[in-house]
């Protein structure tokens, strides 16, 4: 074997071995994650199982852990989820559209883009006070369900505007191009060819969207979302509490009772979220399904 | 009563195991009024919606009378959040809210917002402020006490001399007591809420007014048992509890009827949910003040 060949064999080891080392490095991040998740997961389900059951799910909040329920949250975080979405999905793909498909690209459209960026940044706290002097105090919308819905739609709009602005790019100049020599106007390239091929892009920012504001406590607080709640939302304007705030009481109460309660909640959350986004994924795989034919 | 100010706490704390107990309590109610129209008075049943906010360790009492009184007048819903003692205020100050649960009194910048508001109040108290029962830090078997046990330490008559009167595992060691002197607020309120009557207290241990003297008499004693008050609200503003509601609010009657919920049927509730109860003149006081 000569040196050469020799120096070529350790080279090529070592160059073998970093790809290894790199795919190892990569498998440890993403399990440690998922470890993580799990652990969790057991943790919570371990401690909350056995206090899931229709009357936890049908009844009030009490101060009696064992008769406490979240029936007033559950129905306020869907009526909450439902109209956040119902203004935060077309305002936001409304403007990613527009952002993308229309505005000219001079410096005003940079300086909005460069503040949707940074929006999606802010602590979402700040959006609480904003949604507190805005909704609740000069529209006098008071801390109902619709006032905590359009604080939480404006605190996930830089997150559905951007996912839908990255999926409208993804979709090939080619394709526009070939609708307009076609002689298709920009309305009919916009809606019959760009939003449909963008459109698992744009749900998979929705599903994030959405997934972080089921989450949010802290605007809610703020805004004055209450706790104790007796009854479920009849209407937009009525008062209302969510899920996370009654979790975070419950985590906060001396009682282990409410520990387990606030698993228990833990888990219907976790529920609700995970069918809210297999919905959404369903709805993707269809429409990805749709664009390929 | 002699009360400790609050530096003392912590060097309490560095000398003294700080034992079981009921610590927080002072509950004060503070009603204010203010006027909103916005009543509407249904004959018969109480009918309306009642708002509450503030303070999140008020909270478990004001949620405790709220679901009660639900039972009694289910046709008044009663809301109650958990915006914090200041954002409470601010709510209410600004006429968001009837009532407003607080840990602590409300402070001059807050009255005056509420003031600038056209907001007027009423205080209520509604449970008292907190109690510290402890033992010497070499002490290593008494982790807590339930409140029986100390009932049954400190009643008029009582028989117990030695740790092992009171949990059969515990050492045979006498108690060495001490608490605070019959003229001591502190005194009147731990005989009513722990003994059950007021003033009723065996009268063989080392009283002091200062208390100070106790904590250097349970400090050099291995085998102390002594309790001192967290004190009266003005001296221990942070350890309050209080609600605030409107006063224009108050004249609705089913917020008055909330209230005098709150401080009668409400009243075995606080201890319920962990507080301790005020002595029956605060609330008898918060009861007067309602229309």
């Amino acid at each position: 074997m000569t040196a050469a060949e020799a120096g070529f064999r350790r080279r090529l080891f070592l160059r073998k071995a970093t790809a290894v080392g790199f795919a190892l490095l990569c498998i440890l991040a993403t399990s440690l994650g998922i470890a993580a998740l799990a652990l969790l997961l057991v943790d919570i389900t371990r401690e909350g199982v056995g206090r899931v059951s229709w009357d936890f799910i049908n009844s009030f909040p009490s101060r009696k852990p064992e008769q406490a329920g979240i029936k007033a949250a559950l129905w306020g975080t869907i009526w909450m989820m439902g109209l956040t979405a119902s203004f935060a999905i077309p305002i936001g793909v409304g403007a990613a559209v527009y952002l993308e498909e229309y505005a000219p690209r001079n410096w005003l459209t940079r300086v909005i883009q460069t503040n949707i960026a940074n929006l999606a940044g802010v602590p979402s706290i700040v959006y609480g006070i904003l949604g507190l002097a805005l909704f609740v105090r000069a529209m006098s919308l008071e801390r109902s369900v619709l006032a905590g819905s359009l604080t939480m739609a404006l605190l996930v709009l830089p997150i559905v505007i951007i996912a839908s602005q990255e999926a409208l790019r993804a979709v090939p100049n080619s394709v526009r191009e070939a609708a307009y020599a076609v002689g298709a106007s920009r309305w009919q390239v916009v809606s019959r060819q760009v939003l449909p091929a963008a459109f698992p892009g744009i749900l998979t920012g929705i599903i994030l969207a959405l997934s972080r504001a089921i989450g949010e406590t802290a605007p809610l607080i703020m805004i004055g979302a209450l706790l104790f709640v007796p009854f479920t939302p009849s209407g937009p304007l009525d008062r209302f509490t969510v899920l996370p705030m009654q979790i975070f009481n419950w985590t906060s109460r001396p009682q282990p009772e409410f520990r387990e309660n606030a698993a228990a909640g833990i888990i219907v959350l976790l529920i609700v979220l995970l069918t809210m986004n297999a919905t959404a994924v369903i709805l993707r795989n269809r429409f990805q399904a749709r664009a390929r034919q | 009563m002699h009360i400790a100010p609050r530096a003392h706490s912590g060097r309490r704390a560095g000398k003294v195991l700080l034992l079981v107990t009921a610590v927080v309590a002072a509950i004060l109610a503070a009603l204010l009024i203010a006027a909103c129209g916005d009543n509407s008075e249904g004959g018969g049943g109480l009918s309306g919606t009642i708002v509450g906010d503030g303070s999140s360790t008020v909270f478990p009492i004001s949620e405790a009378v709220a679901e009660e009184f639900g039972k009694l007048e289910p046709d008044v819903r009663v809301v109650v959040g958990i915006s914090g003692t200041g954002g409470g205020f601010k709510k209410f100050c600004n006429g968001e809210t009837d009532f407003s649960d607080a840990s602590r009194p409300i402070k001059d910048e807050e009255k005056e917002a509420c003031a600038n508001n056209g907001i007027e109040f009423v205080e209520f108290q509604v449970a008292f402020d907190g109690l510290s029962v402890m033992v010497n830090p070499d002490n290593d078997f008494v982790e807590c006490l339930t409140v029986d046990e100390l009932k049954r330490i400190w009643e008029p008559g009582s028989t117990v001399d030695s740790w092992s009167d009171v949990r059969p595992e515990w050492p045979g060691e006498s108690i060495a007591l001490y608490g605070p002197d019959t003229d001591s607020g502190t005194f009147d309120y731990f005989t009513e809420v722990i003994v059950g009557e007021e003033d009723a207290s065996r009268p063989d241990y080392t009283a002091s007014a200062d208390d100070n003297v106790l904590v250097q008499g349970i400090a050099g004693d291995e085998d102390a048992l002594g309790y001192f008050g967290y004190a009266y609200y003005v001296e221990n503003t942070d350890k309050l509890k209080l609600v605030y509601v409107r006063k224009d609010a108050l004249e609705q009657p089913e917020v008055a009827e909330f209230m005098r919920f709150y401080l009668t049927e409400g009243r075995p509730l606080v201890a319920e949910v962990g507080y301790v109860e005020a002595p029956e003149s605060a609330y008898q006081e918060g009861l007067d003040l309602i229309p």
